[in-house]
């Protein structure tokens, strides 16, 4: 199994007093907690703080801990020597606090339940919790609904009763018109409770991608449309994407840059919700490469009396 | 072989859901004793007179659900826990314009 430096993990040193453990703990708590942190891997970040926090906040803990020795690296592959623990009265406490659930090899095999220096086996039975996870669908699939596998992976207790983690896969439904930030609830798909005590709930989040071409806000879908400046002063009727295919649109004569055009119903719509595709103009000038080209422009200026910075008041 | 796959259909929570104070209860695993000190604290409001009439949105039961990670995980108080949920809200709102920018 792999060393943890729990020292490392919460950035002091191995002298740390205890006040100096818990005020690092807290701020790394504070910094990774997944409600709070936008960080990648906050929540395995959060959850090795916890581990190391439960272990060097307990004298006894830290003192075998300790016994180690300061020379091991984090990652490195480790074996406790004979009777590391002899002397030491943490024998079958287990966990004292905190979401144990998915704590390391490392942890499991010296402090936790599956702790075998124990002469009784520890008998436990924990209420089932609620798993929460993020998943990302295409904006397609939040616009027509689909049907989706996820592999979550989840703490299951073996016979040894050592916590191990191992991968789990659902067929979920999502449904049309599902928004970033909504939530799923599968009831019963939640982390099983110990000792035979039944799951709870599995609530998994909807995060939408920013497409290359789209990107939702609540139920629009939002396009940007490049469009000629003659297209854009005589008006035009365009082919152009939805997430649902190809429609026309029709560009009025006179339209500025930045001028939005509202496609109802083209956006993440319900039964009962309905979502728009806004598209926004952005006018492209062509480049006068030739002599001709050239003097088109230069006709437009004198044939087309025009200040665009009359606002400005120059 | 082909594999008979069965999906599941999960209870959606967005903007037509409404709970009662007895599935919010159920929905976060908390009592509710605690939903009326976080309704106290303005971390949640809901909708209607009367605790048997109220209703609760999505958005309830996931600042229920945060606020209870708060407390657990950081030792935030519940006042705390408000401030810290509509700081959230507003970083989210924010982080998504900047991303558009």
């Amino acid at each position: 199994m792999e060393y943890k430096d729990y020292y490392q993990i919460l950035g002091i040193t191995r002298d740390a007093t205890q006040d100096q453990i818990k005020q690092a703990y807290r701020k790394v708590a504070r910094k990774y907690h997944p409600d709070v942190s936008k960080e990648r891997d906050a929540e395995v970040k959060f959850k090795a703080a916890g581990e190391a926090y439960e272990v060097l906040k307990d004298p006894e803990k830290r003192a075998a801990y300790d016994k180690f020795g300061a020379n091991w690296r984090d990652g490195e592959n480790f074996e406790p020597p004979p009777n590391w623990d002899a002397g030491f009265e943490f024998r079958g406490a287990g966990y004292t606090g905190g979401d144990s659930a998915g704590f390391s090899d490392f942890f499991e095999s010296l402090f936790g339940h599956g702790h075998t220096g124990g002469r009784q086996q520890h008998v436990f039975r924990m209420k089932g919790e609620d798993q929460h996870a993020k998943i990302m669908i295409s904006l397609k699939d939040a616009y027509f609904g689909a049907k989706q596998t996820l592999t979550l992976s989840r703490p299951v207790v073996d016979n040894n009763g050592r916590v191990r983690t191992s991968p789990h896969s659902l067929h979920v439904v999502i449904p049309k018109g599902i928004i970033e930030g909504q939530r799923i609830r599968l009831e019963g798909q939640g982390l099983p409770g110990y000792g035979g005590s039944p799951p709870r709930g599995l609530f998994f989040e909807i995060a939408l991608p920013e497409g290359r071409l789209f990107f939702a806000e609540k139920r629009d879908i939002h396009l940007t449309l490049p469009i000629a400046p003659w297209e854009a002063a005589l008006g035009a009727t365009l082919t152009i994407p939805t997430l649902g295919g190809n429609v026309q649109i029709k560009i009025p004569p006179g339209s500025q840059g930045g001028k939005k055009l509202r496609l109802k119903g083209k956006g993440l719509s319900t039964g009962n919700h309905q979502g728009d595709q806004i598209v926004t103009l952005q006018i492209v000038v062509p480049e006068a490469k030739t002599e001709e080209q050239r003097r088109l422009y230069k006709t437009m200026a004198e044939k087309i009396p025009f200040n665009p910075r009359s606002e400005l008041g120059i | 072989m082909t594999e008979q796959r069965t999906y599941i259909q999960g209870l959606v929570l967005n903007e037509e859901t409404r709970c009662t104070l007895a599935d919010l209860c159920r929905l976060c695993g908390v009592n509710a004793e605690i939903i009326h000190d976080m309704i106290e604290e303005g971390v949640i409001h809901p909708e209607g007179p009367s605790p048997r009439e109220w209703r609760f949105t999505y958005i309830a039961i996931k600042r229920v659900q945060t606020a209870v990670r708060l407390q657990q995980d950081l030792r935030v108080n519940l006042p705390g826990c408000a401030l810290a949920l509509d700081l959230l809200e507003e970083l989210e709102d924010l982080r998504r314009l900047s991303r558009r920018n």
